[in-house]
């Protein structure tokens, strides 16, 4: 609900920056929703510092500020995956160059209810699990009950890079799908309040959203390897086996305002706010 | 030819454009559809996208089959007739029949009150108080399912039955009451055997109207359904619709992909849907008169 209303408040200021300011002193941000936080944080700090700039920050999903970079109506995408090629082609037709610039990480926690006697999983058995071939928490060593399967929409690219790196296990000819029965769900908080209520449900979602009211699994890559939680320590030193960059990406090399704001980000301040929104820095 | 003619002339020409504007706009939205959906069907067959199981997208290739949305959107939509019809005509007949003057404004004024929640504050409520209720009701393992769209969806076509209805029983002739009343007719009799029976084109009207308020709705079913692309065996199973597909994934799909014709060729079909509810509602009123 935050979030919306936050958004919303950034929609509103920059239709009246619109009208009322036609020189160019503010900057769209818009995409991934895992990072919207992050974005607002920086913003927020950023604007603090130039007051004369603004700095508006949408969600919507890496999709959607990767389309809106490509068809121009927004400076600056954000992303918690790689462009596709067909995006990178799609946007050079319109004469869009994206720039790629990794800001932080983020560790990708597998989630179920506290009540759930499950407290680690290889990447394998999550990857039975959510292609539907395990469907009984007592094959993993749970309680007799049916696993409910979370998952985000298909416009969040936590839901891409999931299904790549573990419903697929990153093989590129692989052809696994998530089961048809997983529940859609459209935001990150949304997961977390289901699994936070139904002792039965799994779910994956950015390291930011963990509360006490969610158990994070301990996830290895393999039968040999050790059990590691989602923290940022073991995201930092590559021991927890699902974790990924974030991105900004830019219309050509970022120059002005765009350089400005890219270079706070990546800056010792910008990389702590990183930290403090639960990220990892990349600095 | 006077400055009166040329001023009565413009004005009629005006009025006119205003008239057929809705209809001009009707026909624009309908092609613009038409231009940009059927494009999917030069690489995705229309038999494998109207009866396709399965609903990936984003895959490479992506496979489009939205037959588990349809059934979605079907079951939704028939669970929640079942459940707003009877309730819906019922309270009609209250209103229009039985309840005294000072009641009948109050639920008038309900029922208006009703049809002014916006469906994303239904939805919300939804979430928090029924999903829970139906999941421990019936042992789910999830409380997100095609019932818990049903009756929030139920709460939304009342209003639009019930205000139909209402009007169709007021337009039975008084006299028609009398006679069965002079016949020595109990009310009960007068209602069941005389007022709807005369009242049912306007009353079947107005159930039409309701499943067409209902099949495209959005935001509630998306937030409660659950949205998962499976064939649905039972009303207690999570389903999703052709309305949630469009809403879901529209931010993501790259205009001109595969994926960006292929929901609007799903809404040709929600179009082609209602477009028949709403023909079959207009007859009914029709041969009323």
């Amino acid at each position: 609900m935050h979030k919306i209303i936050l958004s919303m408040f950034a929609v509103l200021f920059c239709c009246t920056s619109l009208f009322a300011a036609p020189a160019k002193n503010s900057i769209q941000v818009k995409g991934s929703d895992t990072m919207v936080n992050l974005g607002q944080a920086w913003a927020e700090k950023y604007m603090e510092k130039n007051s004369t700039e603004f700095v508006a920050v949408t969600g919507g999903g890496s999709g959607t500020g990767l389309s809106s970079l490509i068809s121009n109506s927004c400076d600056i995408a954000m992303s918690s995956r790689n462009i596709k090629d067909k995006e990178i082609a799609l946007a050079k037709q319109k004469g869009v160059n994206p720039f790629e610039i990794k800001v932080a990480l983020d560790g990708l926690a597998v989630v179920v209810n506290p009540t759930n006697p499950v407290s680690k999983l290889t990447i394998d058995q999550l990857a039975r699990i959510f292609t539907g071939k395990v469907t009984n928490w007592k094959e993993v060593g749970g309680a007799d009950a049916k696993i409910v399967i979370l998952s985000r929409e298909v416009n969040s690219g936590t839901h891409v890079y999931f299904k790549e790196h573990v419903v697929r296990k990153l093989d590129p000819n692989s052809k696994e799908e998530f089961a048809a029965d997983a529940l859609m769900l459209s935001s990150s908080q949304a997961i977390a309040d289901e699994v936070a209520q139904n002792p039965s449900a799994i779910g994956y979602y950015g390291m930011g959203y963990i509360s006490p009211k969610q158990k994070a699994l301990h996830v290895a890559k393999n039968e040999l390897s050790e059990y590691e939680a989602p923290t940022i320590e073991n995201v930092v030193n590559g021991k927890y086996p699902i974790s990924r960059p974030l991105f900004l990406y830019s219309n050509g090399e970022p120059k002005d305002l765009v350089k400005k704001f890219v270079d706070f980000t990546l800056s010792k301040e910008g990389q702590e706010i990183v930290l403090k929104t639960d990220f990892v820095p990349v600095k | 030819m006077s400055i009166r003619t040329i001023k009565e002339f413009i004005i009629e020409k005006l009025i006119f454009i205003c008239g057929i504007a809705s209809i001009i706009f009707v026909g624009l939205i309908f092609i613009f559809l038409l231009k940009e959906g059927l494009a999917v069907f030069q690489t995705v067959k229309p038999f494998d996208f109207l009866f396709g199981k399965n609903w990936y997208p984003i895959s490479e290739p992506g496979q489009f089959g939205i037959w588990p949305l349809v059934l979605g959107s079907l079951l939704v939509t028939v669970g929640a007739t079942i459940i707003s019809v009877p309730i819906g005509v019922a309270c009609a007949v209250y209103i229009a029949e039985i309840a005294p003057h000072s009641i009948k404004e109050v639920l008038k004024a309900g029922i208006e009150l009703l049809a002014a929640i916006p469906s994303v504050v239904l939805g919300f409520i939804g979430m928090i108080t029924l999903v829970p209720w139906v999941k421990t009701t019936f042992h789910l393992p999830t409380g997100l399912t095609a019932l818990s769209g049903s009756i929030i969806l139920a709460f939304m076509a009342m209003p639009t039955i019930v205000s139909i209805a209402e009007d169709a029983l007021y337009s039975v002739p008084k006299t028609y009451k009398e006679g069965a009343l002079a016949l020595g007719a109990t009310h009960w009799q007068t209602i069941y055997r005389v007022i709807l029976p005369a009242a049912s084109s306007g009353i079947l009207a107005a159930i039409m109207l309701g499943i067409g308020r209902v099949i495209g709705e959005t935001m509630a079913v998306m937030m409660i359904t659950g949205n998962s692309a499976i064939i649905p065996h039972s009303i207690l199973q999570p389903v999703r619709t052709l309305t949630a597909t469009i809403a879901a994934e529209m931010g993501e799909a790259v205009v001109g992909s595969e994926h960006y014709f292929a929901l609007f060729a799903v809404g040709i079909v929600l179009f082609i849907i209602s477009f028949g509810i709403n023909v079959t509602a207009d007859l009914f009123l029709h041969k009323k008169r």
